[in-house]
């Protein structure tokens, strides 16, 4: 593809159109992102102790020496609470997809329990959920599945069915032109939904997917229920061995916010960076 | 596992838990609500330091997690400042309603922004004060906007009074975990997923129950907008000079 005409001064300056693999904006991030996932999911490991060597003065509400010294043990637990998010929704970052496909299908017995589904998980909560599957798994006999494992796939289906919402939507701004042009090419269905459709989709569905990770990071705090040794665990386990309640509960909050606005605050940069291209 | 249903003594306990439940949502309801308006209003302002006041608030309320809220307001915050914990209930209403406030503040402002601009000339030339404005013009045509994502949200919040049981208010989550620990020494562990199957429909209830009378009232501020036939004032019989159809 090259450029025959000249392009006006107030005309996008034209780029040449290269594969993505190609596009060093596009190839650095993910190999970062890659790296930063296998670290995280080789290196984190749950240790479920979190024990102080330090007491706080008792005679103080606040205790500065004592707050600083915890911050190790907070960073433990939130390395594993990352671990647990990014296992969970790669899960749901898939399942999502599959049930939105589901859920648009043209059999009527197919598409209501995608529905149902659906809406069952979207609107019970998520402690009950994961009760249900703790539950669940000690009554099995064939399952026997770590805390950790539990929180990552009740985390996943649950946060699937939010995704699958937000890939629907994706789905649907697809204009009706590219469908009927991909019918009029006589494209077989495999071929729409991988060359056509799902490539103008998923631009589209990027942010909600972003914001849907941070939420997904706010609701896995959940899993100390199970026993997951993770931020709020920590947070537990110290005020049951000190007796200080506040320093390792403002500590938590403070080290959620940490990730989570920096988070936030990345997803809106993405996009707005996919609205600006899209124009 | 023989039976999918518990008995009626188990649902009693459930039921009382069930009011609780409803009691924190309405107390986090209206308190999220209020905020929502205000804060949101407020990320409107023209006063600078007004705007960064109400950009921080939603910045942390949406930021933090409402589990670690919820326990930073009702253990760390009382003990802190000193303050009795009287009722665990206010308590957790209160931390419900920040997380809410943050989350319906961008609603609130999202949809104030999406009020045409004309409309907003139009009331200063008709010189109304910046709360007529607000009261009579602004926020009746942002309602219809609002309402859809105020519905989600509130199941949201159904979702998260689930949280409270794990400070010790006794909710249907609380009565619960109650039933569980009277059943564990007489019963097998299967049975405890019929009793999760059982509150994870009552919760499910709850939310449809919401999303119902969410969209009542969506139709009815829909209807409003449109125009019923008995507030709108008679058309003036001649045509106004200078206005052409």
């Amino acid at each position: 593809m090259t450029a025959t005409e000249p392009t006006t001064s107030d005309e996008v300056q034209y780029r040449p159109h290269r594969a993505w693999y190609r596009r060093t904006d596009v190839v650095v991030p993910l190999i970062l992102v890659a790296l930063g996932y296998t670290m995280l999911i080789v290196a984190v490991e749950e240790k479920s102790f979190f024990r102080t060597r330090l007491t706080a003065k008792g005679s103080e509400n606040f205790d500065w020496m004592y707050f600083w010294h915890l911050v190790p043990l907070m960073w433990q637990g939130l390395q594993v609470l990352a671990k647990a998010t990014v296992l969970g929704f790669t899960i749901a970052a898939v399942l999502g997809l599959l049930l939105a496909l589901g859920r648009r299908s043209g059999n009527r017995f197919v598409r209501w329990p995608f529905v149902a589904f659906i809406e069952f998980i979207r609107s019970t909560p998520l402690l009950v959920q994961l009760f249900f599957a703790q539950a669940y798994v000690r009554a099995s006999d064939s399952l026997s599945w770590s805390p950790i494992t539990i929180l990552v796939v009740v985390l996943g289906i649950h946060y699937a069915t939010y995704c699958s919402e937000a890939y629907r939507a994706g789905i649907n701004s697809v204009p009706p032109g590219q469908w009927e042009a991909a019918t009029a090419l006589n494209l077989g269905s495999t071929t729409k939904w991988l060359r056509v459709i799902l490539p103008q989709a998923i631009p589209n569905v990027l942010p909600s997917l972003g914001n849907f990770l941070v939420a997904a990071f706010k609701d896995a705090p959940l899993g100390f229920i199970v026993g997951v040794p993770e931020l709020l665990f920590f947070a537990n386990t110290v005020r049951g061995s000190d007796f200080r309640p506040t320093e390792p509960y403002i500590l938590a909050g403070v080290g959620f916010l940490l990730v989570s606005i920096p988070a936030a605050w990345a997803v809106r940069r993405l996009e707005r960076k996919i609205a600006y291209e899209r124009t | 596992m023989d039976s999918w249903l518990l008995d009626s003594s188990q649902y009693e306990l459930i039921w009382e838990g069930a009011l609780v439940t409803l009691q924190i949502l309405a107390y986090s309801f209206l308190l999220g609500l209020a905020l929502s308006l205000v804060v949101g209003v407020a990320r409107l302002s023209s006063r600078q330091w007004v705007r960064g006041v109400a950009f921080a608030y939603v910045e942390v309320a949406r930021g933090i997690s409402s589990i670690v809220l919820l326990f930073v307001i009702a253990i760390a915050v009382p003990i802190l400042f000193e303050i009795e914990q009287q009722s665990l209930i206010l308590l957790a209403s209160i931390a419900l309603g920040i997380n809410m406030g943050g989350y319906g503040a961008e609603i609130v402002r999202g949809s104030i922004q999406a009020v045409p601009k004309g409309q907003t000339e139009a009331t200063i030339a008709l010189n109304l004060s910046p709360t007529q404005r607000l009261r009579h013009v602004i926020l009746p045509q942002a309602m219809r906007l609002i309402l859809p994502p105020m519905g989600n949200l509130t199941i949201e919040i159904l979702k998260g009074t689930a949280l409270v049981s794990l400070i010790g208010v006794t909710d249907i989550m609380q009565a619960t975990r109650l039933i569980n620990q009277q059943r564990l020494f007489t019963q097998s562990a299967a049975d405890l997923t019929v009793l999760y199957v059982n509150v994870l429909l009552i919760y499910f209830l709850l939310s449809q129950i919401i999303a119902v009378l969410f969209r009542l009232a969506e139709r009815r501020v829909e209807s409003r907008y449109r125009g019923g036939d008995a507030e709108v004032p008679a058309a003036p019989s001649a045509p106004i000079p200078g206005v052409t159809k």
